[in-house]
């Protein structure tokens, strides 16, 4: 177990050399994002009153878009593990005298690592753009180390999907269905206080809208999205987050390494 | 001499679908240090099953089996320090080079950074890959991609190597070379259990072979052992219609066991037991009648005359396509 974490770098080395051997990888990963910016910038960001004088749209909006991307780490992270599965990578690496968790780890540190490019190619979109976290270098990088840990919580959920599925393919599609409705039934793009009733409660305590209230906290703004009762999660946002966190990784890591361990063995 | 069992596996069973398929039925088997077993058998016989029991990927329902005396159900994780799997679907990341895919085996084997460059070197120029180390593994040949996946699982030298199908799907020349490989690794001394579906193969890499059908072990011997379980040598004889009556008579003659004449394809043959002698006897014998026979030869039984003995069936699939698609993949493995 001495090799337990060189292990793990060595799979999460890989992964980056992927990044490098095929940047287009990194190219639409980062690409996406930046659109979505654009998009949601010019097509709602006229549209969308923020209710507070001298804050525009934009400064509202880049919270949530950032917490939607680092949401979709667990998209990569179970691809990329289904992948290796299907082309029998995972066999190699199983047959070798390596800790049984430095995969799952490796991998799942490299998805967050790659989220560190993409975070700060969209920041500066957002910055051209209009985007002005008012809140001081302090607050700003804090707000960032959240979203990393946020993703890096995200894809121990993908480490179970991509073990769980059996291609590729079903990995991507199941992964929309699940985290595309989550990062829109939030605060995240629009005031919640538009939804059906049972949304908004709903809105209120989904981790993503916790997470955006509180990355807008510390980019500077006042909590003002998704608050539809003076809850504690609304009233307490990255207190709420930071919970989440744990849980999320407290059910998947668990789960994770040991579907990882009894994959092939059934 | 006695020589120590590297591989010994004990009725192994092995179901899938909660029973409902029965890959492996009581399959025993073993190898002998430093000699090299060829498991034969046709699709879905239990080879890839076999495979991957002894080397740790799946844990049998019962049965007993150990690798290097170190048991692999209770102790898997030294198993794996002493073996090396290449499989019939090459296991590297094709996204990487193959110099990439190396030093990162290396470094999973637990080579400081600087060993690793120096073993992956080694082996690039081993398998004759040094020209292609820069490049991804996806612009490899199927017979390069082959390699570089067997010099991964050679990194540390292991003690006993286990090749699952190690040229299906490759063309005449990879499999070729491919052979060239893993002769020269056998010389090294390396225990070896190949599997294959190609009888070919078998002969001419196995010390030893394990035909296998429906997950146990139906014959095993030497190649020579199992082409005498058979039968012996045949001699036969091809030549014009209007001879073939004096032929058969010679034939019967020499042999003096049971005759069998194919009068479409003009051929006449019979079992001898005297070897060459009986060729040389029909060749005079021929000579003195003036015939000019259009063949005359010895016939050995081939491997394929025992797998269809055996098995009453030929040894590779019909489909053999079905051997190249990843779904097959999945419905054998699971």
């Amino acid at each position: 177990m001495k090799y337990a974490v060189s292990d793990s770098l060595v799979i999460t080395k890989r992964q980056l050399l992927q990044l490098i051997r095929v940047p287009e990888v990194l190219i639409f990963s980062t690409i996406q994002p930046v659109m979505f910016v654009l998009l949601f910038r010019y097509v709602f960001g006229g549209s969308i009153s923020t209710g507070i004088p001298g804050v525009d749209y934009v400064q509202l909006l880049m919270p949530g878009i950032f917490v939607q991307t680092v949401a979709f780490t667990l998209a990569g992270t179970a691809v990329g593990l289904a992948e290796d599965m299907q082309k029998g990578l995972i066999d190699r690496f199983r047959s070798l005298p390596i800790s049984r968790a430095a995969v799952v780890f490796g991998r799942t540190l490299g998805d967050g690592a790659l989220n560190i490019v993409v975070l700060s190619v969209m920041g500066l979109a957002g910055f051209l753009v209009g985007w002005r976290p008012s809140s001081g270098l302090f607050n700003v990088v804090l707000g960032f180390v959240f979203l990393l840990l946020f993703g890096f919580s995200m894809a121990w959920v993908g480490v179970l999907i991509g073990l769980s599925v059996k291609s590729a393919r079903v990995a991507n599609a199941a992964v929309f269905i699940a985290v595309f409705p989550l990062t829109f039934l939030s605060n995240a793009f629009a005031p919640t206080t538009g939804m059906p009733k049972a949304l908004q409660y709903f809105a209120e305590w989904n981790p993503v809208s916790t997470m955006v209230a509180g990355c807008r906290e510390l980019f500077g703004l006042q909590n003002i999205f998704g608050v539809t009762a003076n809850s504690w999660p609304s009233q307490n946002p990255l207190e709420m987050s930071l919970i989440y966190m744990v849980i999320i990784m407290a059910i998947f890591i668990p789960l994770s390494v040991r579907k990882y361990i009894n994959t092939a063995s059934k | 001499m006695r020589r120590v069992k590297s591989v010994i596996a004990e009725n192994l069973v092995k179901t899938y679908d909660k029973g409902k398929v029965r890959a492996l039925n009581g399959l025993s088997l073993d190898v002998e240090e430093g000699t090299v077993l060829g498991v034969l058998g046709p699709n879905g016989a239990g080879k890839t099953t076999t495979v991957r029991i002894l080397a740790t990927l799946l844990t049998p329902d019962s049965g007993h089996a150990t690798v290097a005396g170190i048991d692999v159900i209770k102790d898997p994780d030294r198993v794996r320090e002493v073996i090396g799997l290449s499989g019939q679907y090459a296991a590297v990341d094709e996204t990487l080079t193959g110099w990439d895919n190396l030093v990162m085996f290396s470094r999973l084997y637990h080579l400081s950074p600087s060993h690793s460059k120096k073993r992956a070197e080694e082996l690039l120029e081993q398998f004759s890959l040094t020209d292609a180390a820069k490049r991804p593994i996806r612009t490899y040949s199927g017979g390069m991609r082959r390699r570089l996946d067997l010099a991964a699982s050679l990194i540390v030298k292991p003690k006993i190597l286990f090749l699952d199908e190690p040229t299906t799907g490759l063309d005449p020349r990879g499999r070729q070379e491919m052979w060239g490989v893993i002769e020269g690794l056998v010389k090294d001394g390396t225990t070896l259990l190949l599997t294959t579906q190609y009888l070919e193969e078998a002969d001419q890499l196995a010390d030893e072979i394990a035909v296998i059908d429906n997950g146990t072990v139906i014959a095993r011997g030497t190649s020579d052992e199992l082409k005498r379980q058979v039968g012996g040598e045949r001699l036969e004889i091809v030549a014009e219609t209007q001879d073939l009556k004096k032929v058969t008579a010679i034939v019967e003659k020499i042999s003096g066991g049971k005759v069998l004449v194919e009068e479409s394809a003009r051929r006449v043959s019979a079992p001898v037991s005297t070897g060459s002698k009986a060729l040389i006897d029909a060749a005079r014998a021929l000579d003195d009648e003036s015939i000019h026979p259009l063949d005359i030869g010895l016939k050995r039984p081939s491997l394929d005359d025992v797998f269809i003995s055996l098995t009453g069936h030929a040894a590779e699939d019909k489909k053999e396509e079905e051997v190249v698609d990843p779904r097959a993949r999945k419905r054998k493995k699971k």
